[in-house]
């Protein structure tokens, strides 16, 4: 698979504008580069957990979606395709569909790490023909910036709010990607907007036309939730990779690969500073929350190069 | 000629959905349920059929994926008991509410707690305001004719509802009986293919399913659904009709039985229909004029039907196997005393709540329930309207309190 980015951005877009997302959101942008990675031609149909992406792509009696779309719940997404991709086989074997489909379902951190767990993995250790892709924000947006287990520790949330006896969130984030490359599925992979999407562009090919179960997991910024003005977006994505908080890896096969190793790893402080829900951690007696965030990040960094042997 | 055969309901369901042959089947086990997707797991493996199989991880995902399925345009089911329906219950108002035709063999279990795997119908009467059509068994032959049945129904271009069919947990699903089946051929011509109009997997029209519907459009959607369950009635008894000139079987909502000319009457659902069967013939021929209506449909709820059937009749215990804790008794009889209301009927009318989490329930149970409406009937004192039945009683004892 050649990576042409100008034939690949040249794709007709299958998310029709007119969607209610906010500026700055990047839910949709991970949406609309993921179905980039779909050969023309090929049919698809989408699934989606409940969420901003959904209420705001789907509010009867208007669809952004070119494909074919379902959305039932929050918590099903992987086991609502899995039921598709059946269909798909069953029909397919007695002749009814003879066009070729591929399954795609988005869900945001909320139905995927969280509340959707059990049915990703059902879905994932089932082996469906089918790619599960997380947009990762880092807390449940669409009900108003509550923590998820994806929430890095010390953000401000409405349910981990900072005040005087709290600095946030107590807990580290849960690491989904190496959760189900524990399901040793085909093809699992980690991204964000980097590299002018050349990353995001190529996994979502393999992940795609990769036979089996697939999982991306994509850091998806959210203006509301993490407090960044909306122009930043880009340069946050880069600044989660270029300070190793945000890793692009992928597992193929049970084999791990380091995609992206920073020449100079920034320290943690330049990507927590342009987010406003990180913003109690600069003030004067808090220095050594930043170290304790450093930390982790250095320890699951090292901890990642020794798998990918980089 | 039918095949007389000896099985239990769960395998006369199982071998239904063998001759019916569907497309998707995802199924996650649960007593007294498992053995129909054990059965057809064997089915699948035996090469009898060639329906995708789905094993999936919970009863959320196994109604969650028939509705992904039945959506792309597929022919889906699932199979489930008690709590299994209950994890599913936002899925059940989910695929009603998107118009999916499809199935759920259901054998009725308690739900928890304590935790119980016998009969009772607290499972389904729960979600009976959740848009299934809900059609029960007497015994493992009604259960295998309703099986036969049910895509007929919930596939009709006027229904396009799912449909639950019931049986009664270990007493029909596990209890085997003589009964008659229908030859493959007869079933899979009967039951004909599905050839939805909007679907998935559609290549000249994709479709989007489960939308974000503010007020401007929930209420149409909804009501929509109301009408789609009234107009169920006709089709719920023409398929009944046809199926009887098929198998010699006919259905309706309800079967009367020896109901013409009596002063005292029973409304019941399920196996312990059977029971009270018995004891109708006992005191039948001891001159006693007593008689049964036993629901075969209780979504959508025949009331007008019901009212005329027991217009004549001067009594009526209504037998819940489920209560309400409503401090109103269960919900069959709730409903079928509202339905007496509105037919303006003058009998009088007690509710007895029976048979929770198994408990056993005998003819001479059955005979006291007619003697008790006996009584009423003499003395025109209605006493207690909620009673309950074969339960310990500190003050009593068992019988009828």
């Amino acid at each position: 698979m050649s990576y042409n980015f100008k034939e690949t951005m040249s794709k007709p877009e299958r998310l029709a504008p007119g969607h209610r997302m906010c500026a700055g959101c990047g839910g949709t942008i991970a949406v609309r580069n993921v179905l980039r990675g779909l050969h023309e031609g090929d049919k698809a149909v989408i699934g989606n957990a409940t969420g901003c992406l959904e209420v705001s792509t789907f509010m009867y009696p208007y669809t952004s979606w070119e494909d074919s779309y379902i959305h039932n719940a929050f918590e099903n997404a992987g086991a609502t395709l899995s039921g598709v991709e059946g269909a798909y086989k069953a029909l397919k074997k007695r002749g009814k569909v003879k066009e070729n489909y591929k399954f795609i379902t988005f869900g945001g951190d909320g139905g995927t790490y969280d509340i959707g767990l059990q049915s990703l993995s059902g879905a994932m250790e089932r082996n469906h023909d089918l790619v599960y892709v997380c947009y990762d924000n880092g807390a449940y947006m669409n009900t108003g910036v509550q923590r998820s287990s994806a929430t890095p520790m010390y953000a401000d949330t409405t349910t981990t709010p900072v005040g005087e006896e709290s600095n946030g969130k107590l807990q580290n984030r849960k690491d989904l990607a190496e959760i189900i490359a524990a399901h040793h599925v085909p093809y699992v992979a980690q991204t964000t907007f980097v590299q002018n999407f050349r990353d995001l562009h190529i996994k979502s090919e393999k992940a795609i036309y990769t036979q089996g179960a697939a999982f991306l997991n994509i850091l998806a910024p959210c203006p509301r939730g993490w407090k960044y003005n909306t122009e930043d977006l880009m340069e946050i994505c880069k600044l989660s990779v270029e300070t190793c908080y945000w890793p692009l890896f992928e597992v193929e096969d049970g084999k791990w690969t380091l995609n992206y190793k920073p020449k100079n790893k920034l320290p943690i402080e330049d990507f927590l500073k342009p987010q406003g829900r990180f913003r109690h951690l600069f003030k004067k007696g808090n220095e050594d929350l930043l170290v304790q965030f450093q930390d982790e990040v250095d320890r699951r960094w090292e901890e990642l190069l020794n798998r990918c042997g980089a | 000629m039918a095949i007389r055969e000896r099985l239990s309901g769960n395998e006369a369901v199982a071998i239904a959905l063998r001759q019916i042959n569907p497309d998707v089947f995802p199924a996650f086990p649960i007593t007294p349920s498992t053995e129909i997707p054990q059965y057809f797991a064997q089915y699948v493996a035996d090469g009898e059929v060639d329906t995708e199989f789905i094993p999936v991880e919970s009863e959320h995902s196994s109604m969650s994926a028939a509705i992904g399925a039945s959506a792309a345009g597929a022919r889906s089911l699932t199979a489930t008991s008690s709590c299994g329906m209950a994890l599913m219950w936002e899925e059940l108002y989910v695929a009603a509410s998107n118009r999916l035709p499809l199935v759920l063999a259901l054998v009725n279990r308690a739900l928890s707690g304590p935790i119980n795997i016998n009969c009772d119908h607290s499972d389904s009467m729960g979600a009976r305001d959740s848009g299934w059509i809900q059609i029960y068994a007497e015994n493992n032959q009604e259960a295998y004719d309703n099986m036969v049945q049910a895509y007929r129904i919930s596939e009709h271009k006027d229904v396009m509802l799912p449909v639950m069919i019931c049986q009664d947990g270990f007493i029909t699903s596990h209890a085997v009986e003589n009964m008659e089946l229908l030859e493959d051929e007869k079933v899979k011509k009967f039951v004909g293919l599905y050839e939805p109009d909007t679907y998935l997997l559609n290549k000249d029209c994709p479709m989007a399913v489960g939308p974000y519907s503010v007020t401007d459009y929930y209420f149409e959607a909804k009501r929509n659904q109301a009408e789609a369950m009234k107009r169920a009635k006709d089709v719920i008894l023409s398929v009944g009709k046809e199926y009887g000139e098929l198998s010699g079987r006919s259905y309706g909502f309800f079967e009367a039985y020896r109901l013409e000319d009596a002063q005292a009457a029973v409304v019941i659902i399920g196996s312990a229909a059977g029971t009270a069967k018995d004891a109708v013939d006992r005191l039948r021929d001891e001159g006693k004029k007593v008689g049964l209506l036993k629901i075969r449909v209780f979504r959508p709820f025949p009331a007008q039907e019901i009212a005329e059937a027991l217009s004549h009749v001067k009594a009526i215990a209504v037998m819940d196997r489920a209560d309400s804790f409503s401090n109103q008794g269960g919900p069959l009889g709730a409903e079928v005393m509202s339905a007496l209301y509105l037919g303006k009927a003058s009998a009088h009318a007690i509710n007895i709540v029976y048979g929770l989490g198994g408990r056993d329930v005998r003819v001479e149970d059955m005979e006291e329930v007619y003697n008790a409406l006996f009584h009423i009937i003499e003395t025109g004192d209605q006493g207690s309207i909620v009673r309950y039945m074969g339960v310990r009683d500190k003050e009593f004892g068992a019988g009828i309190h």
